[in-house]
């Protein structure tokens, strides 16, 4: 009850805050940033006009009829009813109408069939339920996750204001960046279920289908940064994997791209220090966190049925080698997946080590990166 | 034999049996009829009920009521709810009700079958409820059921498939019953392009549903052995494809679509003429663009899935052959019109359904068009738009159908007229509650707010908000429906054989409620 109170004084609230608070509130498809994106509002927009002015012409014939042809007027039924001129006028009519808008939109699909003379290659990857982009022939790759100010507002009762915000759920923790002006293939897939990559602004989505590549393309005419989310229902966490691209000027991006290579190499140069179990448990908690917590809930508890609990699991307090190599590898069949790829070394023995020693188990060992790095 | 012989004279004696068995055993077209139509009711309040939730929980921005994967779960049993139980047997009901009168018969063709297909109903939705109660709760991956992701369901899963095949079977059965009907049982004179459009409509849909359900029942089971039996039909790791099963589902899904809209346009076909006091507008034009339509909703299906990255060619004939749809729809309309078109009109509560379908159902149809195009589709696809445009499809037409319906037919089929001020109250606060629910969702779309969403960003909020308020209003509105029929079964000023000024057609010439057996002797047709 007191909910219920809250939420409607809250909505009346908001509803007399939102003229000025949410001004920005689009009605329309955004225009974009792309050839492609003006080329569909254009098309867009036409179609739009188009229904609207039949529809004044059908609406309006019926507003009249049901004016003037009305009983209580005085009308009387005529009984004509038949009129081959009129069956062939109105399928004729339309038809044409028809054509003239299949000749562009044609003209636009052709278009963006096109990914030929691309400049570079991104290949993004949907997991659930974040994003991965690998940067082809340039050995850089990265995830790419909702950010943790939106992640914590969005827990059920988490009694934070999404206005308070920044873009809420449309911000990550690491964004993919893009040269300005060039022609960039994307190559989708999926790693679990399908999703879909849409950034409104650049005029299309597009789905990631496990197992399968989709290819299309990209060139943004203006730096800024440009938000999207995922379009294809791909399970609980579905409406909270957003896409966030920063489009940079050449200069930009080539910086950008020498310090991921740079962080990418140094990490690898990194000496496996051994870490004590205590601190395996707090960096453990925190990938559990962000990685875990959708399906195995943030006490382990699991949903019954669908997803195990880590709480007392059978794997999580038995043999550690089954333990590493479910993290590792998932399980084939099940949502659970491997995240031999997604996960550094230290973040697998973390995570592994405060699975077996928080959430209620007590097991007692631990992993070290070192170990994991050996599995690889 | 002896015993089924007394017990056939024992019906035509004394009419129906008394007490609840009446219902359980009857194989009366219009105590099946009723049957229906109740469960739907039921049906419509249940899937009702859980837009509700949805609703509830998209009223603010952030989640405040329930966890993302129950709002899966909502989405999800709401669709097959209203689809597979609600608008679907509505229809069946409405077809037991009036097509053995409609083309002068006395029962249904297979009376027997029609009590099965009926009772297999119950079973199968408590069955798809009943996972609720279940480890994992619901189904929660879309109506659509895509794998892999509906392959990561709880326990329910299976009961959801085996609910899906019972469903189809009764549909079959329902379909079968009506094509042997219709081919059967008319009246001596009755020709079929003298038949209602109603009938004509539904002959067309029981083809649909014969051609399809078998399709969808194919598509599940292999959902099925994917999941249990080790099968990779969906599986790209074992020679599958993930897109396949769309492209099966849609197969089957487009044409549902029309299944579930062919008896709507029926329905308006009949209204309109009796409250316009004049005949339909180009009778023969209307029956050869459903055929049409009929014919398109096979070759159209893959424009429900342009984002799957298909060739160049297979965009463009799958855009080409929808966008040709809106020509025998536009007949459709410019028919409808054209009937009321030097009218002598009145405007009781069916005929205010019966229009304002023809005004949302072309709403819908516009954004049907918008949706057509292929690269305006890469934008609108799996975004409120798409939802705004299924919902005035659906509940502003196919819903407002049946309510037309239940309107225009209450007092032929109970003998009492409902109460008509709350009929037109009811309408208006639909119609207008119904337009602050789904019409702001367009611009939702627009903007870029993706569909099957728990929570959103904070622009979004205002549009949601007002979307929410028409909800509640709208759900509101139908208990109120709900009870104008309870008292209309209860009681009421006494309708008349004819009950409208311009009604025609046979089930007028009948009593109200009409006899027990419809027409025992053949009407004559003129």
């Amino acid at each position: 009850m007191n909910k219920l109170k809250q939420l409607f004084a809250g909505g009346a609230l908001l509803t007399i805050m939102s003229s000025v608070a949410h001004a920005e509130y689009g009605l329309n498809m955004p225009v974009g940033v792309t050839e492609t994106s003006r080329q569909v509002y254009d098309l867009h927009m036409l179609i739009l006009w188009v229904c609207v002015a039949i529809g004044v012409v059908v609406f309006g014939a019926m507003t009249y009829s049901m004016i003037y042809h009305r009983k209580s007027r005085g009308a009387v039924a005529s009984q004509f009813h038949e009129s081959m001129t009129a069956e062939l006028v109105w399928t004729v009519i339309p038809f044409i109408i028809l054509v003239v808008m299949a000749i562009p939109a044609t003209s636009v699909l052709i278009d963006m069939h096109d990914s030929s003379e691309s400049d570079m290659t991104v290949k993004v990857t949907g997991y659930q339920w974040k994003w991965h982009y690998e940067y082809i022939g340039e050995d850089v790759a990265f995830y790419s996750s909702l950010d943790a100010a939106s992640n914590a507002a969005r827990q059920v009762g988490s009694d934070i204001d999404p206005a308070t915000v920044e873009n809420y759920l449309l911000d990550v923790d690491n964004r993919m960046v893009i040269p300005v002006n060039k022609k960039v293939r994307i190559l989708l897939t999926a790693g679990d279920v399908i999703h879909a990559w849409w950034v409104p602004d650049f005029g299309w989505k597009k789905d990631a289908i496990p197992g399968f590549i989709n290819e299309t393309w990209v060139k943004v005419d203006e730096p800024g940064v440009y938000r999207g989310q995922c379009a294809e229902l791909c399970g609980r966490d579905h409406g909270f994997m957003p896409i966030v691209v920063e489009v940079m000027s050449e200069a930009d991006y080539a910086t950008w791209l020498a310090e991921q290579k740079g962080a990418a190499a140094s990490a690898k140069l990194a000496a496996i220090e051994d870490l004590d179990p205590r601190e395996l448990k707090q960096k453990g908690k925190k990938v559990y966190r962000a990685n875990c917590v959708a399906c195995h809930q943030k006490k382990g508890e699991g949903i019954p049925g669908v997803f195990p609990a880590i709480t007392g699991s059978s794997v999580a307090t038995g043999d550690i080698n089954n333990h590493i190599n479910m993290v590792m590898n998932g399980k084939a069949g099940t949502a659970m997946a491997g995240y031999k790829a997604q996960l550094s070394d230290v973040e697998l023995a973390a995570v592994i080590t405060y699975q077996r020693n928080s959430l209620g188990n007590k097991v007692g060992d631990a992993v070290q990166p070192a170990e994991i790095a050996a599995l690889r | 034999m002896t015993t089924v012989t007394d017990t056939h004279d024992d019906h035509h004696d004394h009419g129906p049996a008394a007490g609840l068995m009446r219902w359980v055993t009857t194989t009366n077209h219009k105590d099946i009829g009723t049957l229906y139509l109740v469960f739907s009711l039921i049906m419509f309040m249940i899937g009702g009920a859980m837009a509700m939730v949805i609703r509830l929980e998209l009223f603010q921005p952030g989640l405040q009521f329930v966890d993302p994967s129950f709002f899966n779960q909502m989405t999800t049993v709401h669709a097959l709810v209203m689809i597979f139980g609600a608008v679907m047997p509505a229809f069946v009901g409405l077809a037991n009700w009036m097509l053995p009168i409609m083309v002068g018969g006395p029962d249904m063709a297979l009376p027997r079958m029609n009590n099965w297909s009926f009772w297999i109903l119950p079973f199968a939705f408590t069955m798809l409820l009943s996972t609720f109660f279940m480890d994992g709760g619901a189904p929660a991956g879309g109506w659509t059921i895509y794998p892999p992701l509906v392959l990561q369901g709880g326990n329910g899963f299976p009961y959801m498939i085996f609910a899906i095949h019972m469903m189809g079977v009764s549909s079959v059965m329902g379909a079968i019953n009506v094509i042997v009907t219709i081919l059967n049982m008319r009246a001596p004179g009755m020709t079929l392009m003298k038949m209602p459009l109603f009938v004509w409509t539904w002959f067309i849909t029981a083809y649909l549903l014969i051609a399809v359900m078998p399709v969808l029942a194919g598509a599940v089971t292999m959902l099925l052995t994917d999941r249990f039996f080790d099968t990779t039909f969906f599986n790209a790791a074992g020679g599958g494809d993930p897109v396949l099963f769309q492209h099966i589902f849609w197969f089957f899904g487009h044409p549902e679509v029309y299944i579930l809209i062919l008896p709507a346009f029926g329905v308006v076909s009949e209204i309109i003429p009796t409250f316009a006091r004049k005949p339909l507008f180009g009778y023969s034009s209307m029956v050869y663009a459903t055929s049409s339509i009929a014919f398109l909703s096979f070759i159209v299906w893959a424009h429900h899935m342009f984002t799957v990255g298909m060739p160049l060619q297979g965009e463009l004939f799958f855009m080409y052959a929808t966008m040709l749809i809106a020509v025998p729809t536009g007949v459709k309309v410019f028919n409808w019109i054209s009937t009321m078109w030097k009218g002598s009109m009145t405007f009781e509560t069916p005929m205010l359904f019966a229009i304002g379908f023809v005004i949302m159902f072309t709403i819908g149809g516009f954004s049907g068009l918008m949706l057509a195009i292929a690269p305006a589709d890469f934008q609108y696809h799996d975004t409120y738009f798409v939802v705004a445009h299924f919902h005035y499809v659906l509940v502003t037409g196919a819903v407002y159908s049946i309510m037309a319906a239940a309107y225009y037919w209450l007092p032929k089929w109970t003998g009492n007229m409902y109460n008509e001020t709350h009929g037109q109250w009811h309408f208006w606060i639909s119609t207008v509650s119904v337009n602050v629910l789904f019409f702001p969702q367009h611009f939702l779309g627009l903007a870029g707010m993706p569909r099957r969403i728990p929570d959103y960003a904070v622009q979004f909020a205002e549009f949601n908000m007002w979307s929410s308020i028409g909800g509640f209003v709208f759900g509101l509105s139908q208990v109120f429906f709900c009870y104008i029929v309870y008292k209309t079964i209860k009681g009421g000023e006494k309708a008349t054989d004819q009950v409208w000024e311009g009604a025609k057609g046979l089930e007028w010439t009948l009593s109200s409620p009409p006899p027990y057996h419809s027409f025992t002797e053949a009407p004559e047709i003129k």
